[in-house]
């Protein structure tokens, strides 16, 4: 609906460059946006002219976080809000001629008009019109000076005419507040005026600020050119005691002025991931909503929420709406951004009764966020649960509070610093400017959670499930329809074998590996359950997926079911929910909602079955029961339970999924949402992803009553290893396990905010079924009607009663295992015996019997790509004048696959074999052993061309990343998008451990997110550090496809990749959850074609080169992803099965039998592959790519990228149900907006030349050259980002993972670095700083050693303030740190190597660590050392009370007594005073004896055991020294 | 999935037999069958591959879901596994014996490893079954008033027919010998494939409501076309019958038989038959002409009969005593196969070719005269100067079986419409198509070796099976088109 309103919107533009309409695969509802904020305020209070100065230069000094698009000149977006400037307003209002009331009493309105003078008038007329209507003055317009030249072309296209309206208050008015609340009614019903009866949308009328407290300047502008494009900046009379500001990035080039924030009372840097079930949450709740404010007048405001709004400023509306309607500021924000409290035990109860109590109003407005935010008079910042934004201030001695996104933005005098801090996740930072007084969370949170008593309204009202009675009766299972139920229900013998069992028997979803290769479920013959239409969404780039398991304490699965109260108001009432625990309901635990009684609930249960005889009886029985359930909440039903028990062969079930989503729209539409609760019993659900997708789609709760039948069934006869009641509370827990994963792979943490999200994409559902029962999800390929759904489901429930099959046993399933009467699968065994005989005896023939089987696959289709076909009608080339395979087979790489997951044999021979065609290879993410990088005697090498670097840093090092050609940041994996990984320790061999810097033994865990990609802004300054280390190498960006990847695509090549990587969702693994290889991603088709005409639309397409990979098998693969717009391709299933894989899907079990996908040295043996069958491969699809080239009539492969108009889909006419599918959207062929070609031509401007490194390697140069040492002085400013890594990578070059000797180049610097300082530095430097620094500091250290500390002239507490930020030494491999202060999140977060001490760290400490010392003399944050598996950790902690923010699930907690360890300790300690002077350092050293016992040791449980037997091979074998080195490093 | 490590555990075994002499004593079958226990551990070497190619295109023709019953069998789950089997295969103690096992040439373990013991422990499986008692009728819940006739009671006709009997249609069999069971019956010995062992099956058969009748030759007995008329459909499933014949010099000797000739009175004599003038290898020099199962049967046979010698004479080279490269795996091997029979004694000759039949003054075979051939640019060419005599008494030709038989039935529905294939069998569309099975005759049906000539047992039950569910689709939607008008 949204997405249509918004088309028609987008149709009115005339400008030439403006946001292009949804065409194609592009929509423009994927944008995403992240940028720099902050503000600078006066804590007293005082208005000055300098605050908005400091502003301004605040913003400049951003500008590294925003980003321009295809014209340099075009910003994404830049502002400043202010105090209402009194002095100044009075001044140019009286130059119009207009005298302002005093101040207080008037208002000004900043206006985004339409350009077209006679359309203006219309809208000024009615602004003015409407302010009168209100009682209030109507005191004229002044235009706004801007200098119209200054913005780029982009912008200048869509530039508003902007002016002030000046309003006076009525006498009525009392207060500024009630003013403040006429003048948001008053602009809320201009705006809605103006939409419909002028049609104007938001590009031609927006009022950025409507307000007497404070003013906003903002749009499409780059920093520097906002003042001199708002010449009003430049004014000496226009003082604040406060200043906003905002520095946008967004992912496309098409924004608008309107999207550049400051809105209204809030900046935002990050994401929301759940808007969509905000947005129909809040749709639901307008119908009960009531405001004593506004009366009737609330009806004129609806609706809250205006189509198009992006979700910054969505969140900005409903934060409006609830501090106008009486909240505080601060109360509001805590209702939308709640802090995790329902795991924290450390949290005072009356806080967590507030939250409680709030939640059963709102769901949490969840995914990562800093926000600023302000009503003029408080101004004030806060951090989601996870913290994943980073927000850092500084108090000054003269009264100045500078809170921005990172540190260094404003340069203070050290001396004149109070302190320095940053907030931490789920905290508030206020200042109340009228009473001058800086507020922290405790004072600010305490006041506000006392102001009603909470705590006693949630006890007394709150309903548990323990507070039903029981029922007296449970309908019973019914064991001898039990398999006739499972067949109507799709269930097959791979459920009941490969799916339930692990989650019944221990707790964990089940585990495969390879992708999926079965055939999409509207392509396939066989009738599938509806839950297979859908795709997961994932987090990739613009927000970060979550770790579950390690992050626990952020996740939720509790909700509260049963009618929402008003959400204006506050009331006990509105405490009285019933509270699930998780959104499993028992058999019983339905029985007591069924038969409830208390207060005002009521229940009532509507059947789903539909008689499967009767032609459509399915489309008007749901359309009865969407009307049975309105006139039940009509009725004052709170609970609904959608049942489909009963079902026998004459009734059959409309598919769980349609009935919940359905009826979950429908009441939504007729406002009664939030008046009820829904439930599904349904014997359909039995997967984790079915459970998401009905709570994605509305169910607050779930009985999956044949599922624990089955259980039950599977326990009687033996197959599950423990009883009913465990195998029960199994499942529950690995679904609860599941969700959680699925939830946190968008970066969602709580179901209630998931709960209706859709965070679902459609494959092969018709338009008419998702804008009626799954509103607002997008299905881009058309599909299933609601006819061949209901033919679907009774073809299924016929099957069920076929008296030819077996009655015994239920159908085999084949979609993880090929079966030949089930599922199709493209790798079965024809097509893998043909490819291997074909590669391996050099067979042509049998090669193309083998494409044929795959290209044809006229009656079993699998892919989209079988529904094209060639149009070859034009002109042909003769076959010897196309680009000859040599050629072409340069564009061919192998897939990431790590060794580690594959065995040393299969990945050098994949190795070899590319390098000897010139083409690439990929390490995958687990590193390369150094002796790849020298080429062997025959001339061969090893050396994979394509170094990734994945969220595990494994084994990345400078001198890993300088021998690359292309560096390749994995965002996310075809099989597992969103998701980390783990290679269980019994796996790490001493070579692999080797190699990935680790010890045998230790398990190492890949998170689910880049700790330093959050948002676009920071894989911006990823590729940055990778491009300082490896200047040669291509940046190379992998994505997965989902609806959206191309709008994400665009942002990447904004932020300077040189090559993006489209993966299909069918890529392989080494190891997944099924559900994420069956339910996660899309087709490459989609996600490429996407990506292609994006890029092209937003003038991109030429400065990167795009790839894409996912099982591709043929050259006619090839030439369909080239004419989609791809220019390089990867292969990795089919060069595996050249070297012997037989798709086995064993290799998460390490028993590969052909030495393929194993460690075991014995099966190892086993490999038979060779560089020669991967190059057969090659060559061969590369001459299949030629025949079909020559066809086609293009000699050169470039001719061929994006010529869409070459395929000619094919509509299947005589498919039950694939002929619903309808190709043309991915063949669309986009008109550039900007000029740009349809494959790279042009390089990206890394600014690398810009690097204070240069002047650094200058001066270094003896060093260099002789290694002499050399010492180097400089000061550092936060613009300057990176430093220390162009030097490392020279080094790295020259001298190898050795580097230099210690510290032959020293380097000193003073001021505040930017980000990433000293990020991969090498071995040979040590790099002093005196200040502070940011983001990632001494992240991949690769040997360096880092000194930071606080400057001599600072008169606080260094070991009280934060002094370097988020995610240091990421990935640290080797090397020392010495911090003189307080490091942010994450601190040394997967360190392998490295040694460090610091004064102090934000939560989330040492986490994923796997080697090194980290030392802590002072505080941790919470959740310290979890995914810890080895390294070890000391803290002095002198209250003793550092257990309560431990994680204790890896690790264990011992004092400091063995006498080698108080050695380390000691010397490091004494160490980092010599280097830093730290008081606390000298301090702990001149009482040793004492403190020594305030200290802990932390130390993971592998990590003991494994030093444990290294210490045990040592006595045993008393090695030389060299040896004893090898068995320590593995 | 069996045991993940199994397979680097364990080393394949496969049932003992009795020792030759004593073996060869009797008609009976000698092979030992596996102990739970070691079916169990042989199980657990499946490795329950993800492309199983054992159950694949590339493996069991019916489509057995191997990998399913082994895990059943490793963890104990008989009964289970017993279903799992049941689902796909009808008669299992049928292939469990005679099928040459495709399954385990394509086995994924041999690629490096003597392949899984498939078979072996399909048939500890159905044994097992059996004994428990497990195996009953399985009767319908309730019937079409559709009326079916198979024509042929070998594999692929009980298999249509106990297939489509539990879709709830009557069943007739008509069978043209005196026994039910074809080529089971009469063509496999009794050492092979001991009678009784059919005998309970088609208890089981007509239990389930199928009606048998013997010694009824459609086109001969009774008018094919009248079977077309009577009934809703006719399954045309009399085998390949029509033997391969050797067309040189002395054929019209007294002593040369079709095998096929000689193996079924074996047969009825261990059933108890009265034969008169039974032809029998006892002392006799025997000569087999054709080297393939079924030249191994009458090897077999000969040796209990008491040949004086027994040779076996094939035109082919011999193959390699491996698998052959020119048939990787999972390709079913070109390779030399010693069956049961050929241990037990038997010369045998390859690359040879029979020139002509030397008879003595009574017109009876007393040798045969014979050169050795080779491969030359496709084509057998005799190598000069290899000529040679071999003494026999009885020459057995099993060299094959042409098409089935067209005199009867064929014949007369031909008259009809029914077509043939240029090979001359049964015509009728392949694989999983909606008219698959369905001849050029309406309501006419054909499966197994009358469609697609002389084949393995165990494609006769696949097509059995494909047949019958193509009958069942044709009679339901015929029903339920009916129904609506």
């Amino acid at each position: 609906m949204e997405e249509n309103n918004f088309i028609n919107e987008q149709i009115n533009l005339s400008a030439n460059i403006s946001t292009p309409l949804k065409q194609g695969m592009y929509e423009p509802r994927y944008e995403h946006d992240a940028c720099g904020m902050g503000f600078v305020a006066d804590i007293r209070g005082k208005k000055s002219r300098q605050i908005i100065e400091k502003g301004i230069e605040v913003l400049n000094n951003l500008e590294h976080r925003g980003a321009v698009g295809a014209d340099p000149f075009t910003g994404d977006g830049a502002g400043i809000l202010i105090q209402m400037p009194d002095e100044f307003m009075r001044r140019v209002a009286s130059e119009n001629n207009i005298t302002l009331p005093k101040e207080g009493r008037y208002g000004v309105g900043v206006m985004f008009l339409p350009q077209n003078p006679i359309l203006r008038k219309s809208v000024e007329n009615i602004v003015e019109k409407i302010v009168i209507d209100e009682d209030q003055q109507f005191l004229g317009w002044r235009d706004v000076p801007v200098d119209p030249s200054v913005p780029g072309e982009g912008a200048r296209s869509t530039q508003p005419f902007i002016r002030h309206c000046f309003i006076g208050a009525d006498k009525r008015i009392k207060t500024q507040n009630e003013f403040e609340r006429k003048l948001y009614l008053i602009r809320r019903i201009i705006d809605h005026r103006i939409r419909t009866e002028i049609k104007c949308d938001r590009s031609k009328y927006y009022v950025p600020s409507f307000s007497s407290k404070v003013l906003i300047y903002k749009g499409m502008l780059l920093a520097p050119q906002m003042k001199s494009f708002y010449k009003d900046l430049l004014s000496e009379d226009m003082k604040s005691a406060m200043a906003m500001i905002h520095m946008r990035f967004s992912t496309n080039t098409f924004p608008t002025w309107d999207l550049a924030h400051p809105f209204r009372m809030i900046a935002h840097n990050g994401e929301i991931n759940t808007l969509q079930g905000n947005k129909n949450w809040m749709k639901a709740r307008e119908a009960v909503m009531d405001s004593p404010y506004y009366g009737r007048d609330l009806k004129r405001m609806l609706p809250i929420i205006m189509d198009g709004q992006s979700d910054s400023a969505t969140f900005d509306t409903v934060l409006e709406l609830l501090v106008m309607s009486g909240r505080s500021l601060p109360h509001a924000m805590m209702m939308m951004i709640p802090e995790a409290w329902s795991k924290n035990d450390l949290m005072d109860p009356d806080r967590k009764a507030f939250y409680e109590f709030h939640a059963t109003m709102m769901e949490p407005w969840d995914g990562p966020a800093a926000v600023v935010f302000t009503d003029g008079t408080v101004i004030g910042a806060t951090l989601d649960r996870n913290g994943l934004r980073p927000a850092r201030y500084t108090i000054t001695k003269d009264n100045l509070v500078i809170l921005t996104s990172e540190a260094g933005t404003l340069e203070i005098d050290p001396e004149n610093v109070l302190s320095k801090g940053k907030l931490q996740p789920g905290r508030m930072f206020l200042l109340d400017l009228n009473q001058g007084k800086i507020l922290d969370d405790e004072e600010v949170k305490s006041e506000i959670v006392k102001r009603k008593p909470y705590r006693q309204w949630i006890t007394e009202n709150m309903l548990k499930m323990n507070h039903l009675p029981t029922p007296n009766q449970i309908s019973n299972a019914n064991p001898e329809t039990l398999i006739s139920r499972q067949k109507i229900f799709g269930y097959t013998k791979e459920d009941l074998s490969i799916v339930i069992p692990p989650m019944a028997s221990n707790g964990e979803e089940a585990i495969g590996s390879m992708g999926t290769d079965a055939a999409l479920a509207v392509l396939s013959d066989r009738p599938q359950v509806l839950f297979r239409y859908f795709k997961q969404m994932f987090a990739q780039v613009t927000n970060p997926p979550i770790d579950s398991i390690r992050e626990e304490l952020v996740m939720e699965l509790t909700t509260y079911i049963g009618p929402e109260q008003n959400l204006l108001d506050e009331t006990p009432k509105h405490a009285h929910r019933l509270e699930l625990e998780h959104p499993l309901l028992s058999n019983s635990q339905l029985e007591k909602i069924r038969h409830i009684t208390r207060g005002h609930y009521k229940a009532i249960t509507i059947s789903l079955l539909f008689d499967p005889d009767i032609r459509h009886d399915m489309r008007e029985r749901l359309d009865k029961i969407c009307n049975e359930a309105v006139e039940a909440v009509k009725s004052g039903v709170s609970l609904i339970i959608l049942s489909d028990k009963g079902i026998d062969e004459r009734h059959a079930a409309i598919p769980s999924l349609l009935a919940v989503s359905g009826v979950h729209q429908f009441l939504i539409r007729a406002g009664l949402r939030t008046k009820t609760g829904l439930i599904i019993e349904s014997g359909e659900p039995r997967e984790v992803s079915h459970f998401a997708l009905l709570c994605g789609y509305g169910a607050n709760a779930i009985n999956p009553y044949l599922a624990y039948e089955t259980l039950s069934d599977l326990c009687k006869n033996g197959f599950i290893p423990v009883d009913y009641k465990t195998a029960k509370k199994n499942f529950v827990k690995a679904v609860s396990k599941g969700l959680f994963k699925i939830f946190s792979k968008m970066g969602i943490s709580t179901l209630q905010s998931y709960c209706g999200a859709q965070i679902f994409e459609a494959i092969g559902l018709d338009t008419e079924i998702v804008n009626n029962y799954f509103t607002g999800t997008a299905t881009r390929i058309e599909g299933l009607s609601l006819e061949m759904l209901e033919e679907e489901t009774t073809l299924r429930h016929k099957n069920a009663f076929n008296p030819l099959s077996d009655s015994n046993t239920l159908e085999s399933g084949g979609l993880y295992q090929y079966r030949r009467e089930g599922e199709h699968h493209l790798w079965n065994p024809l097509t893998i015996s043909k490819l291997q005989l074909g590669t391996r005896n050099s067979d042509y023939k049998t090669f193309k019997e083998y494409t044929e089987l795959i290209n044809n696959q006229n009656k079993k289709r699998v892919t989209l790509r079988s529904l094209f076909e060639f149009d070859t009608s034009g002109e042909q080339i003769p076959l010897n004048e196309v680009e000859p395979a040599a050629e072409i087979v340069k564009r061919f790489s192998t897939g990431a696959m790590s060794f580690g997951s594959i065995s040393w044999e299969a990945h050098t021979s994949l190795a070899i074999g590319m390098n000897r065609i010139g083409g690439k290879s990929n390490t995958g993410e687990g590193g390369e052993a150094e002796e790849r990088y020298i080429s062997l005697p025959n001339g061969d090498s090893m050396r994979s061309a394509i170094k990734q670097i994945a969220s595990g840093r494994f084994g990345v090092t400078a001198h890993y990343l300088v021998n690359a050609d292309d560096i390749q940041i994995k965002m996310a994996q075809g099989a597992k998008p969103g998701e980390g990984g783990q290679l269980p320790g019994f796996k790490v061999d001493k070579i692999i451990a080797k190699i990935r810097h680790s010890m045998p033994g230790v398990t190492l865990i890949s998170p689910p997110p880049h700790h330093d990609i959050y948002s676009i802004e920071d894989l911006k300054q990823l590729i940055f550090d990778l491009k300082n280390i490896n200047p040669k190498a291509r940046i190379s960006v992998k994505l997965v496809s989902e609806v959206g990847v191309g709008t994400i695509a665009a942002g990447v090549a904004k932020a300077h990749a040189d090559h993006i990587l489209i993966s299909g969702h069918d890529g392989g693994t080494g190891a997944s959850p099924i559900t994420s290889i069956q339910y996660a991603g899309t087709p490459w088709e989609l996600g490429l074609s996407e990506t292609h005409q994006t890029l092209v639309l937003n003038g991109l397409r030429d400065r990167v080169y795009l790839a894409t990979d996912g099982q591709l098998k043929t050259g006619k693969d090839v030439v369909v992803a080239a004419l989609l717009g791809a220019e390089e391709f990867g292969f990795s299933t089919a060069p595996l099965v050249t070297q012997g894989c037989i798709m086995m899907r064993k290799c998460h079990l390490n028993t590969c039998p052909v030495g393929v996908a194993t460690q075991d040295p014995e099966l190892r043996q086993k490999f038979t592959g060779k560089p020669e069958y991967v190059i057969n491969f090659m060559f061969y699809i590369a001459e299949e790519v030629r025949e079909l080239m020559s066809q086609l009539g293009f000699r050169n492969f470039n001719e061929l990228i994006g010529q869409t108009e070459k395929i000619i889909p094919k509509r299947l006419n005589n498919h039950w149900k694939a002929r619903g599918v309808d190709m043309s959207k991915p063949l669309f062929k986009p008109t550039p907006l900007y000029n740009t070609d349809f494959y790279r031509t042009r390089a990206q401007d890394h600014k690398i030349e810009e690097q204070i490194d240069h002047e650094i390697i200058k001066q270094a140069q003896p060093a260099l050259d002789n290694a002499i040492p050399v010492k180097i002085e400089m000061p550092v400013r936060n613009i300057n980002r990176t430093v220390g890594t162009l030097l490392s990578g020279e080094i790295a070059k020259r001298y190898g993972a050795q580097g230099l000797p210690d510290a032959t180049i020293k380097i000193f610097m003073t001021g505040t670095a930017g980000q990433s300082f000293g990020t991969f530095l090498a071995q040979g430097i040590e790099l002093h700083l005196t200040g502070e620094s940011n983001d990632y500091t001494g992240k991949g250290l690769s040997g360096g050693r880092l000194i930071v500390k606080t400057h001599p002239n600072a008169t606080f507490d260094p070991g009280e303030n934060i002094i370097i930020g988020n995610t240091c030494l990421y990935g640290a491999t080797s090397g020392e740190v010495f911090i003189n202060g307080v490091a942010g999140e994450r601190f040394a977060v997967r360190n392998s190597g490295a040694n460090a001490v610091i004064e102090g760290v934000g939560d989330h400490g040492c986490e994923y660590m796997t080697g090194g010392r980290v030392i802590i003399l002072g505080r941790t944050g919470r959740n310290f050392a979890a995914g810890m598996s080895g390294g070890i950790a000391y803290i002095w902690n002198q209250k003793h009370d550092f257990d309560k923010y431990l994680n204790h699930s890896l690790v264990e907690l011992e004092y400091l007594v063995n006498e080698d360890d108080i050695d380390e300790v000691f010397n490091l300690v004494r160490r980092h005073f010599e280097y830093t002077g730290s008081k606390r350092a000298e301090f702990i050293i001149d009482n040793w004896d004492i403190e020594v016992e305030n200290f802990w040791k932390v130390i993971p449980e592998e990590y003991k055991k494994a030093l444990a037997r290294i210490k045990e091979e040592e006595k045993k074998l008393s090695l030389n020294p060299h040896e004893l080195k090898e068995v320590v490093n593995g | 999935m069996g045991k993940p490590t199994g397979f680097k555990e364990y080393q394949r075994e496969v049932p003992k037999k009795d020792p030759i002499a004593e073996r060869l004593r009797t008609f009976k079958e000698f092979e030992h069958p596996f102990k739970e226990e070691t079916a169990k551990v042989q199980a657990a070497r499946c490795m329950d591959c993800g492309i199983p190619f054992c159950h694949g295109e590339t493996g069991c023709p019916v489509e057995n879901f191997i990998p399913e019953w082994n895990d059943l069998v490793y963890k104990g789950h008989w009964k289970e596994a017993l279903e799992n089997l049941h689902s796909t295969n009808n008669f299992p103690e049928f292939t469990s014996r005679l099928c040459p096992a495709p399954c385990e040439t394509a086995c994924t373990l041999g690629i490096n490893e003597p392949a899984v013991s498939i078979k072996h422990i399909e048939r500890t499986i159905i044994d097992r079954g059996f004994k428990e008692g497990w195996i009953k009728p399985q009767r319908p819940k309730e019937l079409s008033g559709k009326n079916i006739a198979v024509v042929g009671s070998g594999p692929t006709g009980l298999a249509a027919a106990q297939q489509l009997a539990r879709a709830g249609h009557s069943v007739t069999v008509f069978e043209k010998n005196d026994r039910i069971g074809g080529l089971l019956r009469y063509g496999i010995p009794d050492f092979k494939l001991e009678k009784w062992i059919i005998d309970r099956r088609l208890d089981q058969m007509m239990a389930e409501g199928v009606i048998f009748k013997t010694k009824v030759n459609v086109g001969v007995d009774v008018s094919a076309k009248q079977l077309v008329e009577k009934f809703d459909a006719v399954i045309l499933a009399g085998g390949s019958e029509k033997p391969r014949d050797i067309n040189i010099p002395g054929r019209e000797l007294k002593g040369i038989y079709f095998a096929m000739e000689f193996l079924p009175l074996q047969n009825k004599v261990d059933a108890g038959d009265e034969i008169k003038n039974q032809i029998v290898a006892t002392d006799k020099n025997v000569v087999i002409i054709g080297g393939g199962d079924t030249g191994s049967d009458c090897v077999g046979t000969s040796n209990r009969q008491g040949a004086k010698s027994v040779t076996q004479l094939e035109v082919l080279p011999m193959p390699p005593i491996e698998r052959a490269e020119s048939t990787p795996w999972p390709y079913w091997p070109l390779m030399l196969r010693t069956s049961s029979s050929h241990e037990e004694g038997a010369d045998r000759k390859f690359s040879i070719n029979t020139k002509n039949f030397i008879g003595n003054e009574n017109g009876e075979v007393k040798a045969l005269l014979c050169n050795e051939v080779r491969f030359e640019n496709g084509k057998l060419n005799d190598v000069p100067g290899t000529e040679f005599e071999i003494a026999a008494d009885l020459v057995l030709i099993a060299a094959g079986f042409v098409h089935p038989v067209h005199d009867g039935m064929i014949n007369e529905l031909k008259e009809s419409g029914l077509e043939l294939d240029t090979r001359g069998n049964v015509k009728a569309v392949f694989g999983n198509d909606e008219n698959a099975h369905s001849t050029s005759l309406g309501k006419v049906f054909t499966c197994g070796d009358m469609r697609r000539g002389q084949s393995l047992i165990v494609w006769a039950i696949s097509e059995g099976r494909k047949c019958a569910a193509a009958v069942h689709k044709n009679l339901t939607e015929v029903l339920s088109e009916e129904a609506i008008a």
